[in-house]
């Protein structure tokens, strides 16, 4: 299977768990199981060719100048890691389906796991590393949505926070790194950086470089000092844990340090670097490990340590580490997965996570007794289990290791690590399984059903047959690592054995499993020393860390933004008024080339009534309503000025937009007091008129300046005046302008437009279900009201005028193209015949013969300009290339057919829907409760025979 | 004896004048009140004027693409009328 498909199905399969979700939980995890086994299988398609040794490839070319290209490729790390992502997945999920209860949405848990699962996988095929950035931060997004599943916990939403600020952090980081690596290599293919190891460790670039990109691996890994997100990422439902936390995301950051082990180890600084933070991780993780009461952050830590132990080995630099951290990734994601899945099983039938409260569940839950005893056991590095292994060949890496010239200290830490690594599993299964069964456990606990057992049991299974025999995992292990080597380094020859003899790696581990013996012996004087003391804790100081930089933040922040819309206009203003006035005086002044026309009678009155219009609002602007009214003189005065300019579509589109604007603001007013209020002191506003008018008098003399000269040699417009007809098929200049030229510029601004349409009704829907909504609906009008809602005259005059509105509205769209109209005035003109009937029958009446709602209207216009677009493409022209035809039906005259036109549709049902839903969203805010939508369209109606008094509310009852 | 185009010339000055005159004594009462009724009133007079002064324009230079404009603005201008007028004798408008 092609290597696309195994990254796209887990995307496309995303899709699924959701339409299944009232389809029942079984079908909801059947189709996730589906999906991944699917990915699964087209993977192992693969296996042949990887076992081989080949590089699977593919790709295709995104972005190419920027070298972002989707090139995808399969070695035998990736295969490796793709494996497991998608292997443990399929447990998972089954896993899943039995743990998640009837009150969780499986559909959404589902939905990011396999979002989560194809950005995984996409990091472990990604050859771009560009593109592999671009699924990393994915994880991150998705590993945010997981964590935070059970949105009610707050330490849910707050882990989900901090794993998400730290990965982020670090995936920024690592963005800048990438960058700097793809720089010196010259590519941003990895195929290509893994050539130039000479060149990149060369480049005085390379220390940045490594620090940032190891930024982005350390805060995925939860290395020290990162590390403190993990655990309370555990939040999660445990699924998510065992996933997320055991076996992929956090591995994800090792994998990178795997991936670019060929160009980035082997120098002094990336020893001390990894090979430091990989030791007190271990050390650090192991040591908290073992003092914490919740099995969850047991295992958290004992992750943390672990990644640390695998960090360690990549640090080395040698062959062997590199060996012994691929052998290690395997074995820990087995038995850790497992360990995660009995702990939540072990919370999920004892309704407690709590060490101490637990205790003696081996008589009760005798399987999951089995499977966590084994998992824990070779997690503490017991021979005969995997762990034990891959724990030697990390001993025997420490003993030959030596950091800070100091060569005791690797092995002495590392010892001390695999201590309390054997310590806190021995405490894991002691005060769990071991002891005395109690009677105060929550619940009654009992082993799960085969759902819940199985998936940790196979896990189980594997880590005893790698464990017993080794060699079944050695040709993998060491095929793994030959890619992980790349040409830097020859696989190690060394066998994977049980019995090595007596080595020192032998001595350090028993001395480790004695060690965590007698740790558990004296383990409650220890843990009462720990209680007491002091140590710093890591959440208050994040939380500290993140407050100070919001502080920062608002500190820059406020003062430039303080919410007064005066304040951005006059920064606004005095800067372009001091960078223009710069640019007249220091550049050169042409001479003008066209002379001034004279001025006639009518425009030179036009002109006085909008200046008068204007100082009128400057007066009078606290009555709110009278400026509404002179703003009207001002459109009108604008509209006519447009036609004096030959510029009809103008007029048109500002003549509707001005009676839109004037519902919507009158809608608004009806929630505001009449006047304005002075909030400002006499100060401030000569400040603001002064600026204003200085404001006003550049941008005159900036206009008079430009109509005396050509602005530019060649204006554009000439050029969309030759290409109009000839190129669009349209005579139009504006809409062919629009729709075709532009037409890519429109499709943004249509679904701007539909957006802010949709955020108008999403803000009036938050405050109708708010604590305002019994304000609203008992609000009391602040001045006597006429009788009629609904006078009959209207009513008739607006149903009548309807019909005419609407052909209007028909004839200037479809004319659009060639004579002044168009999508945007006919969606405008079909919208006000709309709203005359909601201002003349009523919002009740015309609700209920609205068939269609107005958001499918937004997103069918969307879609239809969209799809217009997209239509090209199959004739094998660039996106929203236009066509167009001359027709004849008889008995019509010849007319043109274009897409631009179909364009132009969508551009009118956005347009309609848009303004539709914001007026509509306003007029729902000014329902009542005791005034109930009627169902008539007029209040007298002779035709109904009701008698008139019952049915007129009279203006004592509207309340004065 | 004047010929045609001069006394179309002579109508349409008489006619400019005439709607540019009322234009602004239209403005001069929608600036003096005294209350909101006679505000939106002038306003809609307003509205009136313009189509004429829009006509007049396409008379004068010759051409019809005004007309369009002029029709959008007689048969939707209306509307911002009534909810001014509905605004003032209801407080809101769609209800």
């Amino acid at each position: 299977m092609s290597l696309f498909i195994i990254v796209a199905l887990p995307f496309l399969g995303a899709l699924l768990p959701g339409l299944m979700n009232t389809a029942g939980r079984a079908a909801c995890a059947g189709v996730t199981f589906t999906v991944t086994a699917a990915a699964l299988i087209g993977l192992l398609t693969n296996a042949p060719a990887v076992l081989s040794g080949q590089v699977v490839t593919a790709g295709f070319e995104w972005l190419p100048l920027l070298g972002l290209n989707v090139t995808l490729m399969l070695d035998g790390l990736g295969f490796f890691f793709a494996c497991l992502i998608l292997g443990i997945g399929l447990l998972i999920i089954t896993y899943a389906r039995f743990y998640l209860s009837r009150d969780d949405n499986m559909g959404e848990f589902f939905t990011y796991l396999l979002l989560f699962q194809g950005a995984m996988v996409g990091i472990v095929l990604s050859d771009n590393i560009l593109l592999l950035l671009v699924f990393w931060e994915l994880t991150s997004l998705s590993s945010f949505l997981l964590i935070g599943y059970w949105k009610h916990l707050p330490e849910g939403r707050q882990g989900a926070r901090m794993a998400l600020t730290v990965t982020g952090m670090g995936g920024l980081a690592m963005i800048g790194g990438m960058l700097m690596l793809g720089q010196i290599a010259g590519s941003y293919d990895l195929s290509v950086i893994l050539q130039n190891r000479e060149a990149i460790q060369e480049s005085p670039l390379y220390l940045p470089a490594l620090i940032l990109i190891l930024l982005g691996c350390f805060t995925k890994s939860a290395q020290f000092p990162f590390h403190f997100w993990l655990p309370h990422a555990m939040a999660a439902p445990t699924p998510v844990s065992a996933y997320l936390h055991s076996a992929t995301m956090v591995k994800a950051g090792i994998f990178l340090m795997a991936r670019m082990w060929p160009v980035l180890s082997g120098t002094p600084e990336w020893f001390v670097i990894v090979t430091t933070a990989g030791l007190v991780t271990m050390v650090l993780g192991a040591v908290i490990a073992l003092f914490k009461h919740d099995l969850k952050a047991l295992l958290a830590f004992s992750t943390v340590s672990h990644l640390g132990l695998i960090t360690m080995l990549l640090g080395t630099g040698t062959a062997f580490g590199a060996m012994a951290a691929v052998f290690h990734i395997l074995n820990h994601a087995t038995f850790k997965a497992a360990l995660f899945m009995s702990a939540g099983i072990v919370d999920h039938e004892a309704h407690t996570r709590d060490i101490r409260r637990l205790g003696g569940l081996r008589r009760l839950m005798p399987v999951t007794f089995v499977i966590a005893t084994l998992a824990a056991l070779s997690m503490a590095g017991i021979p005969l289990l995997n762990g034990f292994l891959s724990k030697e060949m990390m001993l025997e890496e420490a003993w030959r290791t030596e950091l800070y010239g100091a060569p005791w200290l690797v092995p002495a830490l590392a010892t001390l690590g695999s201590l309390f690594s054997a310590a806190y599993c021995f405490r894991l299964i002691g005060h769990t399984f071991l002891g005395p069964v109690r009677d105060d456990y929550p619940a009654r606990p009992h082993d799960p059903g085969a759902g819940m057992w199985l998936p940790p049991a196979i896990l189980v299974v594997m880590v005893v047959v790698i464990g017993i025999a080794p060699f079944l995992a050695e040709p993998f292990v060491k095929l793994v690592t030959a890619s992980v080597l790349g040409e830097a380094a020859e696989v190690p020859k060394a066998y994977f054995k049980i019995w090595h003899g007596l080595v020192p790696a032998l001595y350090m581990s028993i001395a480790a499993v004695v060690g965590g013996l007698i740790v558990m012996a004296i383990f409650a004087p220890m843990l009462r020393l720990w209680d007491a003391a002091p140590r710093p804790e890591a959440k208050a100081i994040f939380d500290r860390l993140i407050a100070a930089v919001v502080r920062l933040a608002e500190r820059i922040a406020l003062p430039l933004h303080n919410g007064a819309f005066t304040r951005y206009g006059a920064v606004f203003a005095v800067t372009v008024f001091v960078v223009g006035y710069y640019a007249w005086s220091t550049g050169t002044v042409g001479p003008a080339t066209r002379a001034p026309q004279p001025a006639d009678p009518v425009a030179i009155a036009g002109w006085l009534m909008l200046v008068a219009a204007t100082l009128g609002m400057v007066f009078l602007h606290r009555n709110r309503l009278l400026s509404l009214i002179l703003i009207g003189i001002v459109g009108l005065m604008v509209s006519v000025g447009f036609v004096f300019f030959s510029a009809p579509d103008l007029a048109m589109t500002q003549i509707t937009v001005e009676v839109v604007t004037i519902i919507l603001l009158l809608l608004a007013l009806n929630f505001l007091p009449n006047r304005t209020p002075i909030e400002s002191t006499v100060l401030h506003r000569t400040r603001d008129a002064v600026v204003s008018v200085a404001g006003g008098l550049a941008a005159t003399a900036l206009a008079y300046h430009y109509l005396l000269r050509d602005a530019v040699v060649t204006p554009i417009s000439e050029f969309h005046l030759a290409n109009s007809y000839k190129g669009g098929g349209g005579t139009n200049v504006v809409n062919v302008i629009l729709v075709d030229f532009r037409g890519f510029d429109t499709f943004g601004e249509i679904i701007v437009l539909g957006i802010a349409a949709l955020l108008i009704y999403a803000l009036t829907e938050a405050l109708l279900n708010g604590p305002v909504r019994a304000r609203l609906l008992n609000r009391l009008p602040d001045q006597p009201r006429a009788g009629d809602m609904h006078p009959m005259m209207m009513v008739i005059l607006t149903r009548v005028t309807m019909p005419v509105v609407l052909m209007v509205g028909f004839f200037i769209f479809l004319r659009g193209h060639n004579e002044p109209g168009g999508g945007f005035i006919a969606g405008l003109v079909v919208s006000i015949a709309v709203v005359m009937q909601y201002m003349a029958s009523g919002f009740g009446w015309a609700s209920a013969r609205l068939r269609y709602p107005y958001h499918g209207i937004i997103g069918t216009g969307v879609l239809i300009a969209g799809l217009t677009g997209i239509g090209s493409w199959f004739v094998g022209k660039p996106f929203m290339t236009t066509d167009f035809t001359y027709v004849r039906i008889p008995p019509f005259n010849e007319f043109e057919l274009a897409t631009a036109m179909l364009f132009d549709l969508g551009v009118f049902l956005t347009v309609v829907g848009a303004v539709m839903l914001s007026l509509e969203s306003f007029s729902r805010l000014a329902r009542r409760a005791h005034m109930p939508d009627v169902e008539h369209p007029m209040d007298i109606d002779p035709s109904r025979g009701d008698p008139p008094v019952a049915s007129v509310p009279t203006p004592a009852k509207e309340g004065v | 004896m004047m010929n045609a185009t001069a006394l179309h010339d002579i109508a349409l000055i008489v006619a400019f004048v005439a709607i540019g005159i009322a234009q602004i004594m239209a403005m001069i009462r929608l600036v003096i009140g005294p209350d909101t009724g006679d505000r939106i009133l002038a306003l809609d007079t307003m509205v009136v004027n313009a189509i004429g002064l829009i006509v007049l324009l396409g008379i004068a230079q010759g051409t019809q693409v005004f007309f369009e404009a002029a029709l959008i603005i007689a048969m939707l201008g209306f509307v911002s009328t009534v909810a001014y007028a509905r605004f003032v004798l209801r407080g809101d408008i769609i209800e």
